[in-house]
């Protein structure tokens, strides 16, 4: 055994609890307070690890977060796939296996447990982020000013806490990241951490009490943030440095001093400063026999580590150049001291190179952001030592992550790249799960040496958040599942679900998709609704239609500039269907105004495009027209609305039950009436989406449920069937309506949608009308919408599928547009197609293609309206 | 995450507001008017500096005002805020 446990000392462990654990199948023992790197070392598990590339044999090499080798699987109690053993509080029953390097998922993910996570926010005066020295004299420092402060520390144990009432103290907190005005994202991990988990914030009132196995993602908001994150040692590149027992000189003193373990019997220490040099001292006293100290400040050099499995040999190169071999396990290495200062570095902190601490220290940040103790640069003065020029260049690891030596910097270097930040996508330094923790600085001055530039010349390469790894499981945090996003339904929902309706999204809706009837397929449903629909009558739920009252005196002028039609003639009573078009004269949405009253109108949006139009509408009133005196509020959840259409649909209503005259000269198409339904008070429009003689009937929402079951039972006698979107949109492609965002993509003008007659000109300005002169909006080419027939009239094409003028058979073939909307028609007997076409207004009749990989399919362009092109059917 | 200086709710975090980009860029009193260099201009062209910004925000999900703010691009440090309509230079 090289490495154990010494007789007695180490702060952080209390001997008194033994805990019990597995590693790579063997069960092992520790102590309460220890790592499972400390607990493997205890044990005289030093190696055991592989690294990920070239499958070398590695070691326990840090005691920290920087630790590049020693990586396992932790599968109890709890799942993690990768996570550095340096990292892992020991807990009983831990069962961990060593990974080289990269982590590996279950393949059933329900096979594991992983802790739960809450996500809690903290609002405070002073964030302290590190609990070292001067991380605590900072949070006593800020104390006693009024305000709150929190001090986190990734550590599960915290030397001398500060007790005074308003600072909070959490450990096992990691910060992963600091952003911009205070923000940092903190994630607290319960493992490990005994003791109550009651947080207080100054006052005792405001107790928040957290869950004693779960994890916390912190999202603190602080005026001030103080990073007093300490340094990272730097090792020195030289021939063999990444075998089993080459270890950081600070990680043997922590392994001493902290844990009470000796982590090798025989020891030599290479530094060029003096803390590193005394690491020597805290060995020897822990009985450790110190074969040689090799003080690379006087030229001495440790020029080849050597072994098997693990370090058996050093030789050691004299200042007068003789050469001597030492038989060691142990090799402590200190090249000098990093400030840690990668979180400084994701929020815009700057670097300044110390020519006396051979390093890099913080220079200019944001205003609220500090840096305190180590991290701020009070490190050991150090000799610049970056390399051992002696040796084989390619066993000189620089990144032992990721495997790169000396010589893949070289090569990178001899192909021509001169920047620290090519050097590292070349190579991969600095990309591993360390982040290159203990590789960032010599990677960049090997560069500058190599190069013959200064040293400090390019810097480290940058660092970005999460500071250690992170689950994605711990930011999701409750964000999974029904509360990744708000679910809205409509208050005919039950009823839906009830009737075994199958949903799809829009937005954030659920709406009814078909209605499944005896197990039949999705194609069944949408052939049987639309033929109810075109034959009889159907019923949809169309309550998610966007809606927004636009009142007050100037409501008519402002909607006359909104869409590309006029609105202010519009008569109390009728309906117009309107366009709305970007500044860039692009189709942006559709939909009715209503004009209830003659300053109170009621327009509809798509479902997707409500609070877009609203938003658009308030940004023109509030930043442009500020002297209109128009009000919008939204009212999409305040009606429910029920969209009855068919040849029966007028005796449906009839039979709901209204007060309403539905004749057809007293109730004309695109009108609407205030009445009751079914005893309900109810506003009925009859505007159509099927071409079908229909009736919207718009009811407050929580009779909306009621009326639609009301409207179904009357309905029955007539054949009634409720229908869904997809048949919604098979009855309005054959029509020929388009569906923004589906049929027009932002690229799409009125003209291209052969609805000129929707753009009155002669009115005056409106969104978008200057843009309809453009000389790229006027051009003959541009797609226009066509309606295509399959001359099979048995094959679907599919939606997005490229169109070809001619069947060349050639790759690559100029491409003439494409299909934006497939359906098979119940009404027609057959399938058919809206597209965009180049040319396509002057293209009726001619063959098209659709070259798909297994056949071409011929089309034939025809006007876009498929059915009833002369609108006979819409008073029934 | 950045704080919004909403001049109605005080500062608020970024995930309340949708951006407007640039501010001061007013709608034409008369667009029909501009040639097509002109209405281009108007339409696609913004200005892109290193340092003060005066950009348009909406506190979409506080008090549904639009607002005009200068920001700093390098250093993301906000100016104190103005009204609607009387946009900082």
């Amino acid at each position: 055994m090289t490495s154990g446990r010494l007789a007695d000392g180490g702060a952080w462990i209390d001997r008194s609890k033994p805990v019990g654990f597995t590693f790579d199948g063997a069960e092992l023992g520790g102590v309460e307070g220890d790592t499972l790197a400390s607990a493997l070392l205890a044990n005289g598990v030093v190696g055991g690890f592989r690294s990920p590339i070239l499958g070398r044999p590695r070691g326990i090499y840090a005691a920290g977060v920087e630790e590049p080798n020693a990586y396992t699987e932790i599968s109890a109690p709890w799942f993690d796939p990768i996570a550095a053993a340096t990292t892992v509080p020991l807990v009983d029953g831990l069962v961990a296996r060593s990974r080289a390097g990269v982590g590996r998922l279950p393949a059933d993910p329900g096979s594991v447990t992983s802790p739960g996570v809450r996500h809690r926010f903290a609002h405070v005066e002073v964030l302290v982020i590190g609990g070292g020295a001067s991380g605590r004299a900072a949070a006593r420092a800020a104390s006693g000013d009024g305000g709150r402060v929190l001090l986190v520390d990734e550590h599960t144990v915290l030397d001398d806490p500060p007790t005074v009432h308003d600072v909070t103290v959490r450990s096992g907190a990691t910060a992963l990241g600091v952003y911009d005005n205070g923000y940092a994202v903190v994630l607290e991990r319960s493992r490990g951490v005994s003791g109550t988990r009651t947080v207080t914030f100054t006052d005792e009132r405001h107790q928040i009490p957290l869950p004693p196995t779960e994890d916390i993602l912190w999202h603190v908001r602080a005026g001030r943030v103080v990073l007093a994150t300490g340094a990272i040692e730097r090792p020195i590149a030289l021939a063999g440095n990444d075998l089993p027992g080459v270890m950081l000189a600070g990680a043997a003193e922590t392994y001493v001093e902290r844990y009470g373990v000796r982590p090798g019997e025989r020891a030599a220490v290479f530094a060029a400063n003096d803390l590193g040099l005394g690491v020597a001292d805290v060995l020897r006293e822990a009985g450790v026999d110190v074969a040689r100290i090799v003080d690379a400040r006087s030229g001495e050099l440790v020029i080849e580590a050597s072994g098997g499995e693990r370090l058996e040999r050093i030789l050691v190169r004299t200042t007068d150049g003789r050469e001597e071999a030492f038989d060691v396990d142990l090799l402590a290495v200190s090249g000098g001291w990093n400030p840690n200062l990668g979180l400084w570095r994701s929020i815009g902190g700057g670097l300044r190179y110390d020519d006396e601490r051979a390093t890099f220290v913080p220079d200019g940040g944001p205003p609220w952001l500090s840096v305190e103790g180590s991290a701020a640069g009070h490190v050991p003065a150090s000799t610049p030592i970056w390399v051992v020029e002696y040796g084989d260049d390619a066993a000189k690891f620089v990144d032992l992550q990721r495997d790169q030596t000396v010589a893949d910097i070289a090569e990178a270097l001899g192909g021509g790249l001169r920047s620290v930040e090519h050097v590292k996508r070349a190579t991969y330094i600095g990309t591993a799960v360390d982040q290159g923790r203990t590789s960032g600085v010599i990677a960049a001055e090997i560069v500058s040496q190599l190069l013959g530039e200064a040293a400090g010349a390019q810097g480290p390469s940058n660092a970005r958040p999460p500071y250690a790894p992170a689950s994605y499981l711990a930011l999701a945090g409750p964000t999974r599942g029904d509360l990744l996003d708000p679910i809205r339904t409509t208050p005919m929902h039950p009823w839906h679900v009830a009737h075994g309706a199958g949903f799809e999204n829009v937005g954030q809706w659920k709406r009814p998709w078909y209605f499944p009837r005896d197990a039949e397929p999705m194609e069944r449903s949408v052939e049987r609704e639309c033929l109810a629909v075109r034959n009889a009558v159907g019923a949809i739920d169309a309550s998610t239609l966007g809606k927004i009252e636009v009142v007050g005196a100037d409501a008519p002028a402002f909607l006359d500039r909104m869409y590309t039609n006029r609105m202010s003639n519009l008569a109390v009573g009728s309906i117009r269907y309107g366009l709305m078009l970007g500044l860039d004269g692009m189709v942006l949405d559709d939909g009715v105004a209503m004009r209830l009253a003659e300053h109170r109108y009621l327009v509809t949006t798509t479902t997707g495009g409500a609070a877009l139009i609203l938003d658009r509408f308030e940004e023109w009133l509030q930043a442009e027209w500020p002297e209109l005196r128009v009000f919008c509020t939204s009212v999409t959840e305040q009606w429910a609305v029920i969209a009855i259409n068919g040849p029966r649909a007028r005796e449906v209503v009839s039979a709901t039950g209204t007060d309403v005259d539905l004749s057809r000269s007293a109730f004309p198409f695109m009108t609407f009436r205030d009445g009751h339904v079914a005893g309900v008070p109810a506003r009925l429009a009859r505007v159509s989406f099927s071409g079908e003689l229909a009736y919207e009937l718009h009811v407050p929402a929580w009779h909306g449920l009621d009326l639609w079951e009301a409207v179904m039972a009357a309905g029955e006698p007539f054949g009634i069937e409720p229908y869904g979107t997809e048949a919604m949109h098979v009855l309005r492609a054959e029509k020929g309506y388009v569906l923004v965002g589906q049929d027009t993509d932002g690229s799409v003008t009125p003209h291209d949608l052969g609805m000129d007659w929707i753009v009155n000109l002669a009115k005056g300005d409106f969104v978008g009308r200057r843009s309809l002169r453009r000389s790229d909006i006027v051009r003959p080419d541009r797609k226009h919408l066509v309606g295509l027939f399959p001359v099979d009239p048995e094959a679907l094409v599919p939606e997005g599928a490229q169109l070809v003028l001619e069947d060349t058979g050639e790759i690559p073939m100029p491409l003439a547009g494409h299909v934006t909307s497939s359906y098979r028609s119940p009404a027609l007997g057959r399938t058919f197609a809206l597209a965009m076409l180049a040319g396509g207004h002057e293209l009726h009749g001619r063959t098209v293609y659709v070259p798909l990989p297994e056949a071409t399919v011929p089309c034939t362009v025809t006007s876009s309206v498929s059915y009833d092109p002369d609108g006979e059917r819409r008073d029934g | 995450m950045l704080l919004v200086p909403c001049p109605w709710c005080g500062p608020r975090e970024a995930i309340e507001f949708r951006y407007g980009g640039q501010a001061g860029i007013a709608y034409p009193d008369d667009a029909e008017a501009l040639s097509d260099e002109a209405w281009a201009d108007f339409l696609f062209m913004r200005d892109n500096p290193k340092g003060a910004f005066a950009e348009r925000w909406y506190h979409v999900a506080g008090c549904r005002r639009w607002f005009d703010a200068v920001r700093d691009t390098v250093t993301h440090a906000f100016l104190p805020p103005d009204r609607p309509g009387r946009p900082r230079r």
